[in-house]
C-alpha cells in the first residue's frame, strides 16, 4: 500500500497518475475552463460534421432531378443536419462558452457543481457519439428533427410499416441523453449565477451574457420535460404496444407536435439568448461605451423566455386548429417580436456615438444584427396565419430558420470565437484571414438563404429530395448551393486560422481589447482558481472601473 | 487611414444587391411555378393580399434599420486620435419610443392577420364535396355526392365551391394548392376540411408539404378547373364503367389485368367492381378513367398517350419508343422509378406491357 501511494504521489521513475498525463488532465477535469473547451471543440467537431450534410443536401438540390443522394439518404441527412446542428452544435457550443466565461464574469473560482459539469459534458459527448453511430449501422434518423408521429411509429396505422427499422430509436434515445445533459448542466448554471457572485456582483450588475444564460437554463429546465415525455412516450408506442399518438387506437398525432413544439419554441430561443448575451458584450467594448439600456437589453430577455412558452403553435397554422387559437398564437407571436426588436435598437444604441473599433468579433457582431434584423422580418411574416398557410415547410421557412440560427447563433458564436479565443489561449487570432471569412459568410449566407425566400413563394415544398426542371426553381436552388460553399470555404479559412494562431498567432496582452468585464481581469489563459483574490464589484463594468478609476460607473451611474 | 476597409464593404455590398436584384428578377422568370402569387382563387389571393401588404411593412422596416446600422458603422468607425466616447448608459425616452413604434407596426400586420383569417371561413351555398384521402405517396378524390373516385387529379367546375374533407389514415399529409390555397394538414384522427374556388379554367399543381416518408417529393397532383359545361361532361363521363374497345391489344391488355394480378390492387368499374360505391377496398388507386389522366402515381411521372405509339398485335406488340413513353417505365419497374411504393409486382414482358399501355390508353 505504502509504497503504490507513494509512487503515485510524487512519479517516482518517471511514472505519473493518469490525471497528470496531457490526455488525461482532459478525460478527468472537472475545471469549468478546461470542460468550456471541451464542449466548444465537441460542438465544433459536430458543426463539421452537420455542414457535410447541408452541403450534401445543398449538392443534391443544386440542379434538378438530383442524383447525389437517393431519396432514403436525403431523408436521413437532411434529418441528422437539423439534430446535429440544433442538438449538437448550437446547444453545446453555447453551453461551452457559459462554461467557460460565466464563472469568470461573475468572479467564481468555478461552477457550483464541477463534477456534475463535467458529468454533463461527457453525456453529451457519448450521445453525439450515439446518434451518430446509427450511420454506422445504417439506421440513422430519418423523420426530420420535429420527428412527427405517427411516422417515427412502428406501424402507422391501417398496418402500414412506418419506420420499423432502429432509426428513430436512435432519435430518442440520443434526444433523452441529451436533455439529461442540459438539465445538468441548466441546473449547474441557475445555483453558480444566484449562489456564487463575487462580492457587489449583483443582480443587476451582472454582463448581459450571464444574464441570457440565466434565461436559457430557465427554459431549458422548464421545457425539456415536455421534450422528454414525448420521446419517452414514443419509445413506449414504439416497443410497449402503447398507442398515444396513433388515430387508429384512440391516440392523437397532434399530441406530438404540442409536446414537441411547447418544448421546441422555448428551444429556438435557448439557441438565440445566448447568442444576444455575447453581442451584448461585444459591442460594447468595441464601441468604447456600455450597452445602451441594459435594464432593457436585460429584462427583454426575461420577457422573450416568458413569452416564448405561449407561440409553440405557430408552428401548426396549418394542422387545424381552431380559428380561435390560431389569433391567440399570432397574437403571441407578435407580441415575442417586441422585446426582439427592443434589443436590436439598444445595439444600434450601443453602436451610436461610440467609436467603433473594427476588429473581427465586431464585424461578426454587427453582422449578427444585420442579419437576425432579417430573419426577425420574415418570422414576423410567419405569423401572419393566411400568408402562413401558404408559405409554411416551404423553403420561406427554411430561410427564415437559417437567417435567424445561421445569420443569428453562428455569426454570434463566431463573434464569441473571436473575442474570447486571446482569454482561452493567450495568442490572438489573425485578423486578416478573419475578415476574410467574415465576408465570405455574409455573401455565402445571403446567397444561400436569400434566395429562399423566392423558392418559398414560388411554391417550392421543404424536404423534397427532387424536384423536376419546368417549375422556376433551378436558378434559385443553384445560386443558394454556391452560397453553402462560400460558407463551406469560409470554414476552412477559419480552420486554417486556428491551427495558425495556434503554432505562429501573435501572443497577447491578458486583455487585449480593454474590455469592461472580470474575465478579463485575470491572466490568459486563467489559472485553475481563476482569481487570485475575489474582485469586488461596484457596477457594471467592474475592469472598466479598475482602469478607469477617474470615470468610474460607480461614480457617475447608479446601479 | 481604415478607409479601405470600408470602401470594400460598399462595393461587396453593391455585389451582393445587384445579385439579390438579379435572383428576384429571374424568379420572375418561373412561369411554370405554383406560385402564391399567381392566384386563380379568392383564397389564395387574399392570403397574397397579405404578402403584398407585408412586404411593404417589412421593406420600410428593413431599409430604416439596416440603413440606421449601416450608417452608424460609417459614421462612428475608429478615427485617428477620436477621443473616449460619451459613456451614455441609456435614455428611457428613447427606449420608449423604439417599444411603442414597432408596436405599432407589429399591430399593424396582426390585425390584418386576424381580419383576413376570419374572412377567410367557407361562404355559404352550394358547394362541391369532395374527400380527399392522403396515401403513401398519392391522393385519391372521392366525389361522394357524384360516386366517383379518381386519383392525381381533382377535377372541379370553375366558380364553384369546392369543400374537401381531409383524411388519412397513415401518416399526416399536408393539401396545398400554390395558385388556390395554402395548405391544410391531413392528419390521422382529425376531420380537417378547406375549401377553394377556381375562378378560370386551368391546370394548377398540387403538392404534398408534410413530411410523409420516401417518396415525400413524389406526392403531388393537380387541380383541373373546368368551365361549368365541360366539368359536366367530365362528370358524366366518369360515372359511366370503364370502356371495353375491341381491337386485340385492349383485349389482351384487359386479360392481363386480372391474370397478371393488377386487379388484386386496383379498383376497375366493370372489371373488378360494380360501381364507384362497390364496397370493395384497394390498395392502389382505381384505373377505370386512367386514360382520361396524365399524371402515373403521385406525379412521379406525367405521360401522353402519343408517346406511348404500339405496334404489331399478339406476341409482336411492343411500344415503339419505350425510351419516351412513361407509362412503359412505370410498368416495367415500379420500384426503379419511386423506391418504395407499394406496387411491387413481377418483371413484366415488353409484349404485356405494350398490351397493358394499349388498355390504360382505352380507359377514358
Amino acid at each position: 500500500m505504502a509504497t503504490r501511494i507513494a509512487a503515485g504521489d510524487v512519479g517516482v521513475a518517471g511514472r505519473k497518475r493518469f490525471s497528470e498525463t496531457y490526455l488525461g488532465e482532459w478525460i478527468t477535469t472537472v475545471d469549468h475552463k478546461k470542460l468550456g473547451i471541451m464542449y466548444i471543440f465537441t460542438a465544433f467537431f459536430f458543426f463539421l460534421v452537420g455542414g457535410i450534410e447541408a452541403l450534401l443536401v445543398r449538392t443534391q438540390l443544386a440542379v434538378p432531378n438530383g442524383q447525389v443522394l437517393d431519396a432514403a439518404t436525403y431523408n436521413e441527412v437532411f434529418t441528422m443536419h437539423g439534430t446535429t446542428m440544433i442538438f449538437l452544435f448550437v446547444m453545446p457550443m453555447l453551453t461551452g462558452f457559459g462554461n467557460y466565461v460565466v464563472p469568470l464574469m461573475i468572479g467564481a473560482r468555478d461552477m457550483a457543481f464541477p463534477r456534475m459539469n463535467a458529468f454533463g459534458y461527457w453525456i453529451v459527448f457519448f450521445g453525439g457519439l450515439f446518434m451518430s453511430a446509427s450511420f454506422m449501422v445504417g439506421a440513422p434518423p430519418n423523420a426530420g428533427w420535429f420527428s412527427y408521429a405517427p411516422l417515427t411509429e412502428v406501424t402507422c396505422g391501417n398496418g402500414v410499416m412506418c419506420t420499423p427499422g432502429l432509426n428513430m430509436d436512435f432519435w430518442a434515445l440520443g434526444i433523452l441523453m441529451l436533455g439529461i445533459s442540459s438539465i445538468a448542466g441548466s441546473l449547474n448554471f441557475v445555483v453558480t449565477i444566484f449562489k456564487m457572485r463575487a462580492p457587489g456582483m449583483t443582480i443587476n450588475r451582472m454582463p448581459l451574457f450571464v444574464w441570457m444564460t440565466m434565461v436559457t437554463s430557465f427554459l431549458l429546465l422548464f421545457s425539456l420535460p415536455s421534450l422528454t415525455a414525448a420521446a419517452i412516450l414514443l419509445l413506449l408506442d414504439r416497443h410497449a404496444g402503447t398507442h398515444f399518438f396513433q388515430a387508429g387506437a384512440g391516440g392523437d398525432p397532434l399530441l406530438w407536435q404540442h409536446l414537441f413544439w411547447s418544448f421546441g419554441h422555448p428551444e429556438v430561443y435557448i439557441l438565440i439568448l445566448p447568442a444576444f448575451g455575447m453581442v451584448s458584450e461585444i459591442l460594447p467594448v468595441f464601441s468604447r461605451k456600455p450597452i445602451f439600456g441594459y435594464t432593457f437589453v436585460a429584462w427583454s430577455g426575461v420577457a422573450i423566455g416568458f413569452l416564448s412558452f405561449t407561440v409553440w403553435a405557430h408552428h401548426m397554422f396549418a394542422v387545424g386548429l381552431p380559428l380561435v387559437a390560431q389569433a391567440f398564437f399570432a397574437t403571441s407571436t407578435t407580441l415575442i417580436a417586441i422585446p426582439t426588436a427592443v434589443k436590436i435598437f439598444n445595439w444600434i444604441g450601443t453602436i451610436w456615438a461610440g467609436k467603433l473599433n473594427m476588429k473581427v468579433a465586431m464585424y461578426f457582431a454587427l453582422g449578427f444584427i444585420g442579419m437576425f434584423l432579417i430573419g426577425g422580418l420574415n418570422g414576423v411574416a410567419l405569423a401572419v396565419v393566411p400568408f402562413d398557410y401558404q408559405v409554411t415547410d416551404t423553403y420561406f421557412v427554411v430561410s427564415h430558420i437559417h437567417y435567424v440560427l445561421f445569420g443569428g447563433s453562428v455569426f454570434a458564436i463566431f463573434g464569441g470565437i473571436f473575442y474570447w479565443f486571446p482569454k482561452m489561449t493567450g495568442r490572438l487570432l489573425d485578423e486578416r484571414l478573419g475578415k476574410i471569412q467574415f465576408w465570405l459568410f455574409l455573401i455565402g449566407a445571403n446567397l444561400a438563404f436569400f434566395p429562399m425566400h423566392m423558392l418559398g413563394l414560388l411554391g417550392m415544398p421543404r424536404r423534397y429530395y427532387t424536384y423536376p426542371d419546368s417549375l422556376g426553381w433551378n436558378e434559385m436552388n443553384l445560386i443558394a448551393t454556391i452560397g453553402a460553399f462560400l460558407i463551406a470555404i469560409g470554414v476552412m479559412v477559419f480552420l486554417w486560422n486556428f491551427i495558425k494562431t495556434l503554432r505562429f498567432g501573435e501572443k497577447c496582452s491578458s486583455d487585449p481589447w480593454d474590455a469592461f468585464t472580470l474575465e478579463w481581469d485575470t491572466a490568459s489563459p486563467p489559472k485553475a482558481y481563476n482569481f487570485l483574490t475575489l474582485p469586488i464589484v461596484r457596477s457594471r463594468r467592474p475592469f472598466f472601473d479598475k482602469k478607469n478609476p477617474d470615470i468610474a460607473d460607480w461614480k457617475t451611474a447608479t446601479h | 487611414m481604415r478607409m479601405p476597409i470600408f470602401r470594400g464593404a460598399k462595393r461587396w455590398g453593391m455585389v451582393l444587391s445587384v445579385l439579390l436584384l438579379a435572383s428576384l428578377l429571374l424568379s420572375a422568370c418561373g412561369e411554370n411555378s405554383p406560385s402564391i402569387l399567381d392566384t386563380h382563387g379568392p383564397v389564395a389571393a387574399s392570403e397574397a393580399g397579405l404578402f403584398w401588404f407585408i412586404l411593404v411593412v417589412a421593406t420600410i422596416v428593413f431599409v430604416a434599420v439596416e440603413g440606421l446600422l449601416i450608417w452608424s458603422i460609417i459614421r462612428y468607425r475608429e478615427r485617428p486620435n477620436a477621443p473616449m466616447p460619451k459613456q451614455t448608459h441609456g435614455n428611457n425616452r428613447v427606449e420608449l419610443i423604439w417599444t411603442i413604434v414597432p408596436s405599432i407596426f407589429l399591430f399593424a400586420v396582426l390585425i390584418g392577420t386576424i381580419y383576413t383569417m376570419f374572412g377567410l371561413s367557407q361562404p355559404a351555398g352550394q358547394a362541391l364535396n369532395v374527400r380527399v384521402v392522403g396515401h403513401q405517396w398519392w391522393w385519391e378524390f372521392d366525389y361522394e355526392n357524384a360516386g366517383i373516385i379518381t386519383a392525381d387529379e381533382l377535377v372541379v367546375p370553375t366558380g364553384a365551391i369546392v369543400h374537401l374533407d381531409l383524411k388519412s389514415e397513415n401518416v399526416i399529409h399536408s393539401f396545398w394548392v400554390p395558385q388556390l390555397t395554402g395548405k391544410t394538414d391531413v392528419v390521422p384522427g382529425h376531420d380537417n376540411t378547406k375549401w377553394f374556388k377556381a375562378d378560370n379554367p386551368g391546370y394548377f399543381r398540387g403538392l404534398c408539404t408534410e413530411f410523409c416518408g420516401l417518396q415525400h417529393a413524389n406526392m403531388e397532383f393537380y387541380v383541373k378547373a373546368l368551365a361549368p359545361n365541360d366539368y359536366q361532361t367530365w362528370l358524366t363521363g366518369q360515372q359511366q364503367a370503364a370502356q371495353n374497345k375491341n381491337d386485340a391489344n385492349t383485349q389482351a391488355g384487359k386479360a392481363l389485368f386480372t391474370s397478371a394480378g393488377c386487379a388484386g390492387c386496383h379498383g376497375i368499374v366493370g372489371i373488378n367492381l360494380n360501381s364507384f360505391n362497390d364496397a370493395k377496398t384497394f390498395m392502389g388507386p382505381n384505373l377505370t378513367h386512367f386514360g382520361s389522366r396524365r399524371l402515373i402515381a403521385g406525379g412521379v411521372l406525367a405521360w401522353d398517350p402519343k408517346d406511348c405509339q404500339v405496334q404489331g398485335t399478339g406476341n409482336d406488340a411492343h411500344v415503339v419508343d419505350p425510351g419516351s413513353c412513361n407509362l412503359y417505365k412505370w410498368l416495367h419497374d415500379p420500384q426503379g422509378v419511386k423506391a418504395g411504393n407499394d406496387m411491387n409486382i413481377r418483371r413484366l414482358s415488353d409484349t404485356e406491357i405494350a398490351q397493358l399501355v394499349v388498355y390504360l390508353e382505352s380507359l377514358t
